[in-house]
């Protein structure tokens, strides 16, 4: 503690440590009083995670002033990017897990239900699984793959120092705190914005520094030219800032209580929550994950973008029309009919640009098509991006106020959220984790390329079963709800609806656990592949073919 | 293209890119939000809609931690077979003080938005305990705890504040009684401690005979159940034009009204 006092490290140091000292200490002040004075368990629970996450960080800051480390002048920030990647690989795991066991949940009911243990109940996993896939494995992959894009297309070490760090750890720390929450009862309710008003502030701090980390690594690029990924991470982050700040004004019932009221009711509240929620999915999920298909398939293809022009259209057009789609979520409620109205239209048109921008990755592939077959990273990127294209034409569909009378309320819209979720995002995330486990440790290859193909085929199964089965599930309780029988009375019970369910609800249980399967032979193959060895069988065989990377071209 | 020429000073300089994203994707929200909050025929006018009293707060309050909003909506749309399955279409008005909505988006459970009055408190309390006692095929789970669950009533006030503070009309009066009319709502005060809880709060009665040592998160829950979608008295509601709703459809829905309604009387 004393040689942090002393001025004459610190002076050597990059700027940004004193300030983030003084932050983390006066912040593991500010969380000690709080866990002493809150009158409610679950709160001081959360004040001590905070308090310990502080004081970690304020303790890793302290280590760094007592051995005078002078900042490393590499010319770029590779760990982060590391670490980033191993957070998606736990993070994954754990939300994919958590997904097949609240799967289960619904086919045997008793499973995992305690009569006197409230923790882990439906009602609770859910919001857990939600923010870990989206937040938690998507989020890390964001922060990885933004980290190391824009360092290489800006020619530039990330801004900031130490503040990449502080925005990975702080980002996580949000993740534990929300999920620790929902299973602790800490919800406002709100689908995807789940955490309560401090964990909300806490994101707002973490996401404004990601802001400036990437930008500032912006203005100090070498490259006069700001590559088209980085439009997408940009609007990705700014979009989502907009998005998280608005749908979660709230109050409090006091500073020391985790319970807040958001500050909009009812319709109004609605429509801001799924303003927020659909452009969770646009921005989050698409034009985050769409940045990764700009950098990750040309590379990994070694050709160009197929067209500049296209990428221009493709980016402002989604990103225009993907804020107004948000409505579609609640046709036929008591929201005005010309707000559903003009939901659906652009959900419509929404159509065009998620084709365009998907055309755009495939077709980048042109004259080197070969690598479909050669390269299973490839495959994947490539099938994520038809994973892409079925849902985002399944989207609009389902926007149409007379579909959605159907589907709205069903299994269908949950089987067609895992086919974006598990198909595009999983697939195109799993392609960069690939890509970047081998750049980052720079290895020649892969540790394996048959286990990449067995995590391609058993994932892909997987998919499939889990979204044939939401459809069957989610189309007969839609025509059941409404089907009437001879006398004009309805001819099911709400209770027949449900048991009608059971079989696909044990084949979506079945797809889920494959997809988890595959996503575990990925994580081996990543720590084998970050080790540097290489599975023995391939390295003699012929069948290693992507290995070399000169193979020429089928045409 | 010249566009596309225009297009690379974009391409160049990090401020107007950033600042020509915030503006694309700023419209289409002030568009469809904004008008929410000043259309005047947004939220219907109806009798009826009052704040939720201390019990049914602290109930919602429960509903909410424990996510029930991920499998049953609170939001009957104006189509034939939801009229007659769950009964009147839901208005703007029943949730306005709703802070937030729990509308809903999935139905692995039926909805809720008019469970009110439906079932008997027993009824409810058995089904929570165990669901599959009264309907065997059900999968929601066991909520057995919530019945040996004390009900926290410290922060009550609070809760009331704070609703007051994003909109919620809420009296300096209710408030103040907010403990009191708790109790007296959950069963465990006499009738002699009566001091204005029925006239605090509009349509609520006290319980018969009060038999309540300690009140539990179930008594709570079950209080709010039991006023969802009770509100309005919709024998006297006339459906307003212009309401932002399909008229054609409305009249179609009236006309179920009538069954609905006779077969639950």
């Amino acid at each position: 503690m004393s040689s942090a006092t002393q001025p004459s490290p610190l002076r050597s140091l990059s700027s940004e440590i004193p300030y983030l000292s003084v932050f983390l200490g006066i912040g593991t002040l500010f969380f000690f009083i709080v866990a002493i004075l809150t009158p409610e368990p679950a709160m001081r629970v959360h004040a001590f995670i905070f308090l310990a996450a502080f004081s970690a960080g304020l303790y890793a800051l302290l280590m760094q002033l007592q051995f005078g480390k002078t900042p490393p002048t590499d010319t770029y920030n590779l760990n982060v990017a590391k670490a980033g990647v191993a957070a998606s690989a736990f993070w994954g795991i754990a939300g994919f897990l958590v997904g097949v066991i609240i799967a289960a949940q619904l086919a045997f009911p008793a499973l995992l239900s305690w009569e006197t243990i409230p923790w882990l109940n439906f009602g609770r996993l859910r919001p857990v699984h939600t923010s870990a896939v989206i937040f938690a494995f998507g989020g890390n992959v964001l922060l990885a793959t933004s980290f190391y894009v824009v360092q290489r297309t800006t020619k530039a070490r990330l801004f900031g120092g130490n503040l990449p760090w502080f925005v990975f750890w702080g980002y996580n720390l949000f993740i534990v705190v929300a999920a620790t929450g929902y299973l602790m009862g800490i919800t406002q309710s709100k689908e995807y914005a789940e955490p309560e008003w401090y964990a909300d502030l806490w994101l707002t701090v973490v996401w404004v520094m990601y802001l400036l980390v990437f930008l500032g690594t912006l203005w100090k690029r070498k490259e006069p030219h700001i590559y088209v990924a980085n439009w997408f991470y940009l609007a990705f982050i700014v979009t989502v800032a907009m998005l998280h700040v608005v749908n979660n004004l709230a109050v409090p019932v006091s500073l020391l209580e985790s319970r807040s009221y958001s500050l909009f009711g009812g319709v109004q509240d609605a429509l801001t929550q799924w303003w927020y929620g659909h452009n969770a999915v646009g921005f989050f999920l698409t034009a985050g994950f769409l940045a990764i298909m700009y950098y990750f398939i040309p590379k990994r293809v070694n050709r160009p973008v197929y067209s500049y022009r296209l990428s221009i259209v493709h980016f402002w057009s989604l990103i225009f029309i993907y804020i107004w789609a948000g409505p579609h979520h609640l046709h036929y409620t008591a929201l005005p009919e010309w707000a559903q109205t003009l939901g659906m239209v652009f959900s419509i048109m929404l159509w065009m640009p998620s084709w365009g921008g998907m055309i755009n990755g495939v077709m980048t592939l042109s004259g080197a098509w070969d690598k479909l077959r050669t390269d299973p990273v490839v495959r994947m990127m490539i099938v994520s991006l038809a994973f892409y294209g079925m849902s985002t034409f399944e989207g609009p569909l389902m926007s149409v106020r007379a579909v959605n009378a159907l589907s709205h309320y069903t299994e269908w819209g949950i089987g067609h959220v895992h086919s974006g979720s598990l198909g595009w995002v999983g697939f195109v995330s799993f392609g960069a984790l690939y890509c970047l486990t081998q750049w980052l440790w720079k290895r020649e290859r892969l540790y394996s390329f048959a286990l990449v193909e067995w995590h391609f085929w058993i994932a892909t199964i997987g998919i499939l079963l889990y979204i044939c089965a939401m459809w069957v599930a989610g189309i007969t309780e839609g025509l059941q709800w409404r089907a009437y029988d001879e006398y004009g009375f309805l001819q099911y019970s709400f209770i027949e609806t449900v048991e009608a369910k059971h079989i696909p609800y044990i084949i979506r249980a079945v797809g889920g656990g494959m997809y988890l399967t595959g996503a575990l032979i990925m994580c081996y193959n990543l720590y084998m592949t970050a080790k540097g060895h290489v599975r023995q069988s391939e390295v003699d065989g012929a069948n290693a073919p992507a290995a070399n990377p000169n193979l020429v071209p089928a045409e | 293209m010249s566009v596309m020429n225009r297009h690379k000073f974009l391409e160049k300089h990090t401020g107007p890119l950033i600042a020509s994203i915030l503006v694309v994707v700023a419209i289409g929200g002030l568009i469809e939000i904004a008008p929410l909050f000043y259309v005047e025929n947004t939220i219907e006018e109806v009798d009826g809609v009052r704040p939720y009293t201390p019990l049914e707060l602290a109930g919602r309050d429960i509903y909410i931690r424990e996510g029930c909003y991920t499998c049953h909506s609170q939001m009957v749309r104006p189509l034939r077979d939801e009229v007659e399955r769950y009964g009147h279409y839901s208005l703007a008005a029943e949730s306005m003080y709703d802070h937030p909505f729990q509308w809903g988006s999935k139905r692995t459970g039926p909805d809720l938005a008019r469970v009110g009055g439906k079932y008997s408190d027993d009824w409810h309390r058995q089904h929570m305990i165990d669901p599959r006692s009264l309907v065997p095929g059900s999968i929601m789970p066991p909520y057995a705890f919530l019945q040996e669950k004390k009900l926290n009533t410290d922060n009550i006030m609070g809760k009331m504040r704070a609703n007051k503070r994003v909109g919620v009309p809420y009296t300096e009066e209710q408030i103040a009684g907010a403990k009191h009319d708790l109790l007296m709502q959950a069963g465990s005060l006499y009738a002699e401690d009566y001091s204005g809880f029925e006239e605090r709060w509009d349509g609520v009665s006290t319980p018969d005979i009060p038999n309540k040592s300690t009140i539990t998160e179930m008594d709570a829950i079950i209080a709010y159940l039991q006023v969802l979608g009770t509100m309005v008295d919709f024998s006297t509601f006339e459906i307003e034009t212009a309401s932002g709703r399909d008229d054609a459809q409305s009249e179609d829905v009236a006309s179920h009204q009538a069954t609905d309604e006779a077969s639950e009387g």
